[in-house]
């Protein structure tokens, strides 16, 4: 059994904070939300409460950055870069003011819907200079995020998991390591976030298949170290396949296609993620399934790519964790 | 339509059925349908005029996102009767309101009390977080502080048209801490926009808690007047005070209803949780039990039965 680690964030981030008296702790009426009311009830003074106003907050933590401060921003990530972009850019990113966004149920986490989804928020950070991107996959990560993003001499966006999570791994993020969680030779499998416990889960089936897996997980976006990711790809015969909590567009996905293309590497990839759609509000195990960003979905991109079945039913499949909507480690409001 | 309850008893109704859905599942947006219960129903019931629905009153699964190829979509206006030049138009800015809508589509007739079973389902419409799509809806409003915008532009157009109907937003005070609340009533008293209302539940609550704790945003009557709105201050509760309300002539003026509100009317029980009541979640099976009996007795009705069995 996968041991589950109930709001990692919040115990990790008030270490972190109260160790590092410049981290302020910035939050956007989404307090309990974003696992931080603890936080804010045993260390008022390092906590800024800014209100429903995020255009303002991303600005003030711009001018935070200007007077040495590194303000931890808490939010949903959706309401980190679609409503504040401008501030975004002309406050923080241009200049790489040390501003650490912490994005909340990234992509289809939530069960808020479109407004509540941020499905593209890799692709509009991808294509903004100076930033860094961070993902957490596991309750491990969760708890080495801050230290992590703090670290980034710049601006960093974090998709930010929480409530209880599964550890996965028992090392702490390094910024910049990919980890090799198989190291098979038929095909390459390219996770990050949620997706990689949704490869796992199909580990033993495709193994008893005979297809040989191997297996990244990805905690740092960007920047993007190309060298390891090419060995790895000239270490499989039939090609890569990416499942990402994502649209197709502009992720993950899209960041190894360029590295293929600008490196003339001849091998087939499938993209797999929210296929040039919004998304609707739901459960996150049935999102999962309707937009084909589930273990499942990764089975049938490795059969497309191997052009042949293997015979796996979605009862081989390990057991999803179903988290109910309303289950009492689910933060308050979403 | 044909009003066939009291707009009292249509609130009542409300908070009634906000009430057995938040017992049975766990919790929920309860604290909404004390505030504005009124609001709602004196919105359906009296001062909106609407044709009759359009779409079924049972209703119809997800259908699809808007695309190209998805030509049968579309939003969940048609609760709210047709475009026609002469009905009003009404927007649910605060989209987590969605389930007091909900209830209030019920009461007065305008969906099938099934759709609230439907409610937050995976595949269905009636979303938690109300979205365009979801019954009442007709644009998305799940990020706060866009709604009034959206009215605007549509009472712009809508007067350019020659049409008479209004265009109401329903919206709640957190809105007022998003800056482009107040960039919508500054375009809409530039342009003289007064075919256009708004009616604000001010229950001085956000999710973190008290609005005074989180982002104090002082005396926002006087700020509407000032960015050149029509502004008047009335208790959320009592329903003559909403009527007159309505009745204030706002001419080359968009009008303003704070309707000040508590979040625990109808529900005293719940002042235990305040300043806690974005979203009501059980602590304990204990407390669901006692909530139950006591919500029920200040609403005069029967405890939910909470059974395995019952429903
Ligand atoms: C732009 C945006 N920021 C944050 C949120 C998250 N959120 C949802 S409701 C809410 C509180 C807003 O206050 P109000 O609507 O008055 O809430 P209530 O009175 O129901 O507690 C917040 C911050 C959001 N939906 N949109
Ligand atoms: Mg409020």
């Amino acid at each position: 059994m996968v041991e589950m680690v109930s709001r990692p964030y919040a115990s990790a981030f008030e270490s972190y904070a109260t160790a590092n008296p410049d981290v302020l702790c910035l939050s956007a009426d989404l307090t309990s939300s974003c696992e931080i009311d603890g936080f804010r009830d045993r260390h008022p003074d390092q906590f800024i409460s800014l209100g429903m106003a995020e255009q303002n907050m991303m600005s003030f933590a711009g001018g935070l950055g200007l007077a040495g401060y590194r303000p931890f921003l808490h939010s949903f990530g959706v309401f980190l870069y679609r409503r504040p972009y401008d501030q975004l850019i002309a406050s923080v990113a241009y200049p790489r003011r040390k501003v650490r966004l912490m994005g909340f149920l990234p992509g289809i986490t939530t069960p808020g819907g479109m407004t509540h989804q941020s499905i593209e928020d890799v692709a509009v950070m991808r294509s903004i200079p100076n930033m860094t991107i961070l993902e957490t996959g596991d309750a491990t990560e969760v708890e080495s995020i801050c230290e992590a993003a703090d670290s980034i001499d710049g601006p960093v966006y974090c998709r930010v998991l929480r409530g209880s999570i599964p550890r996965l791994f028992d090392t702490p993020i390094k910024v910049g390591q990919m980890r090799e969680l198989a190291l098979g030779e038929d095909i390459l499998v390219i996770t990050s976030g949620i997706a990689t416990e949704e490869a796992l889960r199909a580990r033993s089936a495709l193994e008893k298949s005979g297809v040989s897996i191997r297996h990244l997980h990805i905690n740092t976006i960007k920047p993007f170290g190309e060298e390891a990711l090419l060995d790895h790809i000239g270490s499989v015969s039939k090609g890569v396949v990416v499942l990402e909590n994502h649209v197709t567009e502009g992720g993950i996905g899209s960041l190894v296609a360029e590295i293929m293309a600008d490196n003339g590497v001849g091998k087939k990839l499938v993209r797999l993620g929210l296929r040039d759609t919004f998304a609707h509000g739901g459960s996150r195990a049935y999102l999962m399934g309707h937009y084909g960003l589930d273990a499942a979905a990764l089975v049938a991109g490795i059969e497309k790519l191997l052009g042949s079945k293997t015979g796996i039913t979605e009862e081989q499949l390990t057991s999803t964790r179903i988290d109910a909507v309303h289950s009492a480690v689910k933060a308050e409001a979403l | 339509m044909q009003n066939s309850k009291t707009t009292e008893a249509v609130a009542a109704g409300i908070r009634k059925r906000v009430f057995e859905h938040a017992m049975r599942n766990n919790g929920g947006y309860l604290s909404q349908a004390c505030s504005a219960a009124e609001q709602l129903a004196f919105l359906y019931n009296e001062a909106l005029t609407l044709g009759d629905p359009t779409l079924p009153a049972i209703p119809k699964p997800f259908g699809g996102v808007p695309s190209a190829t998805n030509p049968e979509y579309h939003t969940g206006a048609g609760y709210n009767g047709p475009f026609e030049p002469q009905f009003d138009r009404l927007f649910i800015a605060p989209a987590h309101y969605a389930l007091v809508a909900y209830a209030t589509l019920i009461e007065v007739g305008r969906m099938d009390a099934k759709g609230l079973e439907m409610f937050n389902q995976d595949g269905s419409s009636v979303e938690m977080i109300g979205a365009e799509h979801s019954p009442g809806m007709e644009v998305h409003n799940g990020t706060l502080g866009i709604g009034f915008s959206t009215g605007a532009g549509l009472a712009f157009g809508r007067k350019r048209r020659g049409e008479t109907g209004d265009v109401c937003v329903f919206m709640s005070d957190g809105e007022v801490q998003e800056g482009q609340t107040w960039e919508a009533v500054q375009a809409a008293a530039h342009h003289q926009i007064d075919n256009l209302w708004a009616l604000m539940d001010v229950n001085d609550q956000q999710c973190d808690g008290a609005m005074d704790s989180v982002m104090e945003v002082g005396d926002i009557a006087a700020k509407f007047r000032n960015f050149g709105a029509v502004c008047v201050e009335i208790d959320a509760h009592d329903l003559d005070a909403l009527r007159e309300a309505k009745q204030t002539p706002h001419e080359g003026k968009p009008l303003i209803i704070l309707a000040r509100s508590s979040p625990t009317q109808g529900m005293e029980f719940l002042r235990r949780r305040f300043p806690r009541l974005h979203y009501v979640r059980f602590k304990s099976q204990e407390e669901r039990a006692e909530m139950n009996i006591s919500i029920a007795a200040e609403l005069g009705i029967d405890p939910v039965d909470l059974t395995d069995g019952g429903h």
